[in-house]
């Protein structure tokens, strides 16, 4: 990860931008030399409201995600964070409000949503591969059905993507016979081998055993070093850290706290997200105080 | 039975001071009188059976050799044949009308939903045999001059279809919804449509999941072809249960209604056999 020939397209992760001259070699040279906040959004989500009957769990989100960011999204379970994310590609209908992809509504009843999601990737928790096909056939089918591509441009298509993720020695084999951290390098693979412009990943390690994990963050961390708009539901507070541009908290249907990792995390303005990170980070301490708390106000909120 | 060491030794010793049964049996001993009632009840039935039959009358009404022998290979090559035939042009009838009614009952569409819904209803509720009767007779009636294509192969791939289109759409139904919702956020997040996304992702993987319970119908649909019977059919055109039938009739001894069974056997048991070695391997593949 150390000399990645595609950084020149963000310097704005580098400490230092490097040679103009070289990143005009790439072929999105004129975006990268902007910095991200002046480039256009790539995600831009408003007013969005989203309802489950009587139980409210979007209450009017607004959020901008440029190209080439990544953006954590944290935040307690039942926050809406998984929501929000699904909204993107409307794997949910929101209630109310507008998304834009590219420039794109996609919350437009008129919008060819299967034209919009091929430029959308998704990671999903439960890696959701298809287990009657091959790794390899995971990677081309989708491929050959959605986008018309031949076989060959296909299986190209797959074997550089495997190549990527660090699986070509599995490529003939099938999901069930692999760990869970390969299958969702697999999965990652699958939603690349489309050539998205965006990439959504709701909570890719949760399901994973501590070991595994690493393995995904690093393809991910690989994928945001190119440059990759990604928009990232995770509870991995290193990886929001290390790898993120912003980190987004939400707390009961809205964004409380939207920022820099170091100022999100490190140093939070809202009680509920310092509430959050403590419960997060120190269980056991937060009980402790939770019971102090509560012992000094007697119980009520 | 009464085995005196199976009572527990009197351990004075022990804090827990085991009574020992005064009266009455063991668990171990009533176990054991259990299953010596049941084996003795089953040999008893056998060999009252085997006393009470007349087996000289019974072998020559139903185990002549000679008659046996002028059956085949006629048996085989006409009647097990169309057998055959007319079990599996009812499947392939009962699966597509199967598959259409599955899909219309998990549709969106309100009417789709119900019509599907009477349709499973009324021919799951009804005997095979109405069915049967009722495309040889009232089709033909109310829509004279119009001949079902393919005559009397035609008829039944109709009626057997028809009844196994019923239970398969359920089978289909069931198998569709054990597939997880995952996959087709999966194969929608990835650009396909919903009926593509049926088409490549979720009936491939019910049909690994529904293989057993359609092999079962194929069988049930084997047993059932022999209502044939009641279209009324041509000689080259009997099956197995009308061909033995005729047979039976015309040489005045049952022998070829034995035959024709074990010709039904020679399938259906290798079939159940393909059913349990599935069902056992889509077990280990859950674990």
């Amino acid at each position: 990860m150390t000399e990645n020939p595609e950084k020149s397209e963000n310097p704005e992760k580098s400490m230092e931008p490097e040679n103009p001259e070289k990143s005009m070699e790439s072929e999105k040279s004129v975006e990268a030399v902007e910095p991200v906040g002046t480039r256009r959004p790539e995600i831009r989500i408003r007013d969005l409201h989203k309802s489950f009957g009587d139980n409210q769990v979007l209450r009017g989100i607004d959020l901008d995600i440029a190209q080439g960011e990544v953006v954590c999204v944290i935040g307690p379970s039942g926050s809406g964070k998984s929501t929000l994310l699904r909204c993107v590609n409307l794997l949910e209908e929101p209630t109310r409000g507008q998304v834009f992809v590219g420039g794109t509504e996609v919350t437009d009843p008129d919008v060819d949503i299967d034209a919009v999601r091929r430029r959308i990737g998704m990671v999903f928790q439960q890696f959701n591969l298809f287990p009657h096909l091959t790794v390899t056939e995971n990677l081309t089918l989708p491929q050959r059905r959605v986008l018309k591509r031949d076989k060959a441009r296909a299986a190209k298509a797959a074997a550089e993507n495997l190549e990527r993720v660090g699986l070509s020695e599995k490529a003939g084999a099938y999901p069930s016979s692999l760990s869970g951290g390969q299958q969702q390098r697999v999965a990652i693979a699958r939603a690349l081998a489309m050539g998205p412009r965006v990439m959504l990943f709701d909570e890719p390690t949760s399901a994973l055993d501590p070991e595994l994990v690493g393995d995904v963050l690093a393809v991910m961390r690989m994928l945001a070093d190119e440059g990759m708009t990604m928009m990232v539901v995770t509870h991995e507070m290193a990886f929001a850290r290390e790898v993120a541009d912003r980190v987004v908290f939400m707390d009961g249907g809205v964004i409380v706290e939207d920022g820099t990792p170091e100022r999100v995390i490190g140093d939070p303005a809202h009680e509920r997200t310092r509430h959050f990170l403590s419960r997060l980070l120190d269980p056991a301490r937060a009980q402790v105080e939770e019971e102090r708390n509560q012992g000094l106000t007697g119980g009520s909120p | 039975m009464t085995d005196p060491t199976a009572q527990p030794a009197p351990t004075g010793a022990s804090a827990f001071e085991v009574q020992p049964k005064k009266k009455g049996l063991t668990r171990r001993q009533k176990r054991g009188l259990s299953r010596g009632v049941q084996y003795a009840v089953f040999v008893a039935a056998v060999a009252a059976l085997a006393v009470a039959a007349d087996w000289d009358r019974l072998r020559n009404q139903f185990a002549r050799p000679d008659i046996a022998e002028r059956m085949f290979p006629e048996v085989i090559t006409l009647a097990l044949q169309n057998t055959v035939l007319y079990t599996v042009s009812g499947f392939t009838v009962g699966l597509a009308l199967g598959m259409v009614i599955a899909l219309m009952r998990l549709s969106s569409v309100g009417p789709y939903r119900w019509l599907a819904g009477i349709y499973i209803e009324i021919f799951r509720g009804l005997p095979a045999l109405l069915i049967f009767i009722f495309i040889g007779v009232a089709v033909p009636l109310a829509f004279p001059g119009t001949e079902i294509i393919g005559g009397t192969y035609g008829k039944v791939a109709l009626a057997l279809g028809l009844v196994a289109a019923a239970y398969m759409a359920e089978t289909i139904r069931a198998g569709i919804q054990a597939v997880p919702k995952g996959q087709m956020e999966a194969a929608r997040s990835l650009g396909f449509s919903p009926a593509r996304a049926m088409i490549s992702i979720i009936i491939p993987q019910a049909f690994r999941i529904i293989l057993p319970p359609l092999t079962n119908e194929l069988v049930l649909l084997f047993k059932d072809s022999s209502l044939v019977l009641f279209l009324g059919v041509t000689l080259a055109e009997r099956e197995l249960s009308k061909y033995g039938r005729d047979l039976a009739s015309t040489t005045a001894n049952s022998t070829p209604i034995l035959v024709a069974g074990l010709c039904y056997l020679l399938v259906t048991i290798p079939l159940g056999f393909v059913v349990r070695r599935m069902e056992a391997k889509a077990q280990e593949a859950v674990k």
